[in-house]
């Protein structure tokens, strides 16, 4: 079945490793993107007609193009018209980080738009201050409620890492090219032994974050 | 008479429509007050003004002699004196009974979360609620919800509690549950300002009605002459259109 190719040398290993590439891309950019998503977001709902168009046009922007456009927009684009020489890896952190701000920044204005100002209100009127609402009152209604969505939106980051190999990146997917053409004639069926295994690789990277959001829905429905 | 609030040439307005035009009212410590007119008159919006959610053009509020609006200090230490329960309820979604209760409490005085609870957990004995202290607001009925906001409001041991419609969004059958709460709340002796479209209510609850058309007070005094025989016109017509022959 072409399992066996995984035993060779240090095959399981490099797949190992380049998951964690992969991982360690998304990871940073989800980082930052909740950082700028929030900000931005918050920015959405103070109804300034600036600010909002361009918050518009941004996310519209990163929707319509593909990411690997995006990529080779920032990594090969910013060499020649900058002149900025920035590596595989930080490009393709500048993109996701891109794409995860404007969509976590729309989780973040629906939410916080979802809130009555009334729910506010109730909690001033027992004296509360802003800081003591939003800490105990409001945050943690939207936490709940953007729960499902950002998990989605991780997943997707996660996998969408796949693309960051046409700048050259060595991730999983990359690795996996790599050993099947290595093994080509030893191993004809390597493919389907490594991209099964790559399959359960990302399976068991986004499996544990679904459970963990599935669990914390459960605990908080009630 | 020892007068808590106070308001006085109070006008509110959004623009150019005024909403409320020079409102004087005093209320007395112990004092039910029942505000009652047309919708849209700005009954809410004067319960509003009261603890400051709406800035007003002109006038003044004053409780216990310190103006509160417009307020120039720190608005949560005058709002912590008045009690304010809402149409909508507004409890906390994400924290249970006795959180929703205990939260402000701990947080704005500072009481420990021991004696806070003891609290909460005899104040909700007395509205029938103490087996709901460890549900969450989504589990309870309308009324369950309503009865819950009112003793977390008590909670603050405000000076003065508003009451913003508060059975206006209930099934018929859960009214008489939370207004029974307030009846007792007036007999305690607390000092309430009240909208509200129940009259039979009203009349029972109130030292005082006072109506509200168009902005202004048509008309105010003891329940009894006030729907026996009304003085104006316009309130005469307003009794009469809750009148089935």
């Amino acid at each position: 079945m072409g399992f066996e190719v995984l035993l060779k040398g240090s095959n399981l290993i490099r797949l190992f490793t380049g998951i964690l590439v992969a991982l360690r891309i998304s990871m940073i950019s989800v980082m930052l993107s909740i950082v700028f998503g929030v900000i931005i977001g918050s920015l959405m709902t103070l109804k300034k007609p600036v600010i909002n168009i361009t918050g518009k046009l941004y996310l519209e922007f990163i929707r319509i193009m593909p990411q690997m456009v995006l990529l080779f927009l920032v990594y090969f684009g910013t060499t020649k018209a900058i002149g900025v020489n920035i590596s595989a890896e930080t490009a393709s952190i500048i993109v996701f980080t891109l794409w995860g701000t404007a969509e976590m920044s729309d989780l973040i204005r629906g939410a916080l738009n979802g809130i009555p100002t009334i729910q506010y209100e109730s909690s001033y009127s027992l004296g509360m201050s802003v800081r003591q609402t939003y800490i105990h009152v409001i945050i943690p209604q939207i936490i709940r409620r953007m729960l499902p969505l950002s998990i989605n939106l991780v997943t997707r980051m996660i996998k969408t890492t796949s693309l960051v190999m046409m700048i050259g990146i060595v991730e999983v997917l990359k690795v996996g090219q790599q050993i099947v053409e290595a093994n080509r004639k030893s191993s004809p069926n390597a493919a389907f032994g490594i991209f099964a295994t790559i399959f359960a690789l990302y399976f068991f990277a986004c499996w544990p974050i679904s459970i963990f959001s599935k669990y914390l829905e459960k605990k908080w429905e009630n | 008479m020892d007068e808590i609030l106070s308001i006085r040439n109070l006008t509110k307005s959004y623009d150019d429509l005024t909403v409320l035009n020079q409102i004087n009212l005093d209320v007395s410590r112990g004092e039910v007050v029942v505000i009652v007119g047309p919708s849209g008159c700005g009954k809410s919006t004067l319960l509003r003004c009261i603890n400051a959610f709406e800035k007003i053009q002109e006038g003044m509020v004053k409780l216990d002699g310190e103006v509160i609006n417009p307020f120039k200090g720190k608005l949560n230490e005058i709002r912590e004196k008045i009690g304010m329960v809402f149409q909508s309820y507004e409890l906390f979604p994400h924290k249970t009974v006795l959180q929703n209760m205990t939260l402000a409490p701990i947080m704005v005085k500072k009481i420990k979360k021991k004696e806070a609870e003891e609290e909460a957990l005899a104040l909700l004995d007395r509205v029938g609620l103490l087996t709901k202290k460890d549900n969450y607001p989504r589990q309870l009925s309308g009324g369950q919800k309503q009865r819950v906001a009112i003793v977390r409001a008590l909670m603050m041991h405000p000076e003065i509690l508003l009451l913003d419609e508060i059975t206006a969004a209930l099934d018929p059958e859960m009214v008489k549950e939370v207004l029974d709460v307030v009846i007792n709340l007036a007999k305690e002796g607390r000092t309430m300002v009240i909208v509200t479209h129940e009259l039979s209510f009203a009349r029972a609850v109130a030292d005082r009605m006072v109506f509200i058309d168009a902005g202004r007070i048509v008309e105010e005094g003891s329940p009894i002459k006030f729907f026996e025989s009304p003085k104006t016109e316009r309130l005469r017509k307003f009794l009469d259109s809750f009148k089935y022959i």
